[in-house]
């Protein structure tokens, strides 16, 4: 697993060991690895979970979930908020000890080998924990020294990873002077400071505006690129679709579907959907007009969706049934329209 | 195998990971390095000026019988070394264990590194113990350079200042690592615990001089014990052996039960 790998501001030198999506914009298609098939010697599992379980008292946070991730893919996990997805982050992460279930990280039981398990590991939490009393560049520093690395180490390192995250020129402001989206890359960097094999990313962009999200997704997209394996938590199906070679949908705890963010959209959902809205008192009562225009019907408190494989011939059969909706919008379905389906919920909610 | 391969640092980790936090403790301390200083300087000779030049004029004006047939400046010295110490305690193990757990989370940073929560909180203690004796050491020439420590073992009350400050502050930040919400708690134990203790530990005037039914306070405060014990070496202060024993135990056993409650703790929070 020891593959050196080296990060550097441009992507033309940026080294390419498993790249293994090709992303389009209506979502990421590529090769999927099914959960539990063994792995093969080129990808060797990194992760995996059986099972897995972690209750607080009487409430199953994660209820019997398993996965396993072969090295160098990117991994999500999505589902609304208390799905169970941050618990199972923990775990992966050996901060917290499972309740029942088998997990192994790099071969190692991360509640026996929690400092081993650790090592590997690069983390990004969901609330930044920097030390704000430090500068920039002094948190890698300080973060390097908890692994044991020789400061003729880290010094070039810290450099290197604030090119990597752009923020050279920032690197001896004090971090309560940064941005939201600057103190996000900070941690990024931070997480980088030990080489990690495995990058754990919990909702990594969540309260960052759209040009920081942006920026982000390009640096973990480089990090992947190199062979890094991801696994990222988000409540965003943009996100998922972006930046997931292959995700585990969550929900109370319990995976309600896994595979590519498209194998997914072509499972759950139909090719298009028409989103209409005729104001919130007449979307309810107006729903029966609508029976039997495309293939499903999904009756929102804001709007109305029609699942259909062609999404202007679904519209045009609105239309010619004398129904005027206020705005309509044909669009192709996310994952947020598979979530539904599955939970009948929104992942917003 | 590389410097920088995760078996090496797991195993550095375990054993040197308290050192390593202990160094992040020291660089943030190093920002606030001035007001560390000036306290450490400002404090003593502001307290000894007052109470050598000031008060001990007209204390000593009345005899020393009832200060042991020393100048106040002597009595006084050690119970001030002592509760400074006390007081950067209460200080260093409230308000930064706060912000480790729940307003800054900083703890959670080092958390999923390979080091474990025990040795988190080992090095936050170990940094602040290095901080008390410094202050207690630069608190310590001060009492020289007011000519107060006329004993040969004086400069043993450094370490009677710093465990004081240990025996004090470690039961408080096991009880800081259990706090969630924060309500001004803090706020109360200075005012309502720390405070007291400070004015009636035998700090000023000999505890035996306060009516029996308040010595009690004196008598489970950690600056009493730590004063008193510091007496003995800094003026060679009289008083039965086993006395000065049972002080030295009181003070330890404060301390390490204070550091058996602040692990189990610290390991309880974070690995929830």
């Amino acid at each position: 697993m020891e593959v050196p790998f080296h990060l550097t501001a441009g992507s033309t030198s940026l080294r390419r060991v498993h790249n293994k999506a090709t992303m389009s914009s209506g979502g990421a298609t590529g090769a999927v690895q099914p959960a539990n098939e063994p792995s093969t010697d080129a990808h060797p599992t990194v992760i995996t979970a059986e099972n897995l379980t972690k209750t607080y008292g009487d409430v199953a946070a994660v209820d019997g979930i398993s996965f396993s991730v072969p090295a160098g893919e990117s991994f999500g996990l999505l589902g609304p908020n208390g799905a169970g997805k941050s618990t199972t982050m923990k775990m992966i992460g050996g901060v917290t000890r499972r309740t029942s279930g088998a997990l192994h990280i790099m071969g190692l039981d991360p509640d026996s080998h929690g400092p081993e398990v650790r090592a590997h590991l690069g983390v990004v939490p969901q609330q930044d924990n920097l030390d704000e009393e430090l500068r920039v560049r002094d948190n890698l520093l300080v973060y390097g020294r908890y692994f044991g690395l020789p400061m003729s180490y880290l010094k070039p390192k810290a450099d290197e990873l604030l090119e990597f995250a752009q923020l050279t020129d920032k690197a001896k402001s004090k971090v309560d002077a940064l941005s939201g989206g600057m103190k996000r890359r900070l941690t990024i960097a931070r997480s980088l400071i030990n080489e990690p094999r495995i990058l754990l990313l919990d909702e990594p962009t969540t309260g960052l505006d759209p040009q920081a999200r942006h920026i982000l997704w390009d640096r973990l997209f480089r990090l992947k690129e190199q062979g890094v394996t991801l696994i990222l938590t988000t409540h965003y199906m943009d996100e998922a679709e972006q930046l997931c070679d292959r995700l585990i949908v969550v929900d109370k705890g319990r995976i309600m579907a896994e595979g590519s963010p498209a194998q997914l959209i072509r499972e759950h959902s139909t090719r298009e959907v028409v989103e209409l809205r005729f104001g919130s008192e007449r979307n309810t009562t107006i729903a029966s007009e609508l029976q039997g225009i495309g293939e499903r019907l999904e009756v929102l408190p804001d709007r109305v969706l029609i699942y259909a494989h062609d999404g202007e011939s679904a519209l045009e059969q609105v239309a010619s049934r004398g129904l005027r909706p206020l705005t309509s919008l044909v669009r192709r379905s996310s994952l947020e329209d598979v979530f539904l389906r599955l939970t009948g919920r929104s992942l917003v909610d | 195998m590389r410097a920088h391969s995760p078996q090496i640092a797991a195993a550095r980790a375990r054993r040197w990971g308290a050192f390593y936090y202990a160094e992040q403790v020291l660089r943030v301390m190093k920002g606030y390095g001035w007001s560390i200083i000036m306290y450490s300087v400002g404090h003593p000779v502001a307290y000894l000026f007052a109470m050598g030049v000031g008060l001990a004029t007209l204390v000593d004006a009345q005899g020393t019988e009832a200060f042991g047939g020393v100048g106040y400046v002597t009595f006084v010295a050690p119970a001030l070394l002592v509760s400074a110490s006390v007081m950067t305690a209460t200080n260093e193990f409230t308000f930064p264990v706060m912000d480790g757990f729940k307003w800054r989370r900083t703890y959670y940073g080092p958390h999923a590194s390979p080091l474990t929560p025990q040795q988190i909180a080992a090095g936050h203690i170990m940094a602040v113990t290095l901080r008390l004796l410094l202050q207690s050491a630069v608190y310590f020439a001060a009492i020289l350079l007011f000519g107060a420590a006329p004993g040969g073992w004086g400069w043993a009350s450094i370490l009677v200042a710093t465990l004081a400050g240990l025996s004090f502050g470690l039961p408080l930040m096991a009880y800081s690592a259990s706090i969630t919400e924060d309500k001004g708690q803090f706020a109360l134990v200075m005012r309502f615990i720390v405070m007291p203790l400070f004015l009636f530990s035998g700090t000023f005037f000999p505890l035996d001089s306060l009516p029996l039914a308040v010595r009690w306070v004196g008598w489970i405060s950690p600056i009493w014990h730590g004063t008193e014990l510091g007496r003995v070496f800094s003026y060679g202060y009289q008083q039965p052996p086993l006395l000065t024993v049972l002080h030295a135990v009181v003070l330890v056993a404060l301390a390490v039960l204070g550091w058996f409650l602040t692990r189990r703790q610290f390991a309880a929070r974070m690995g929830r």
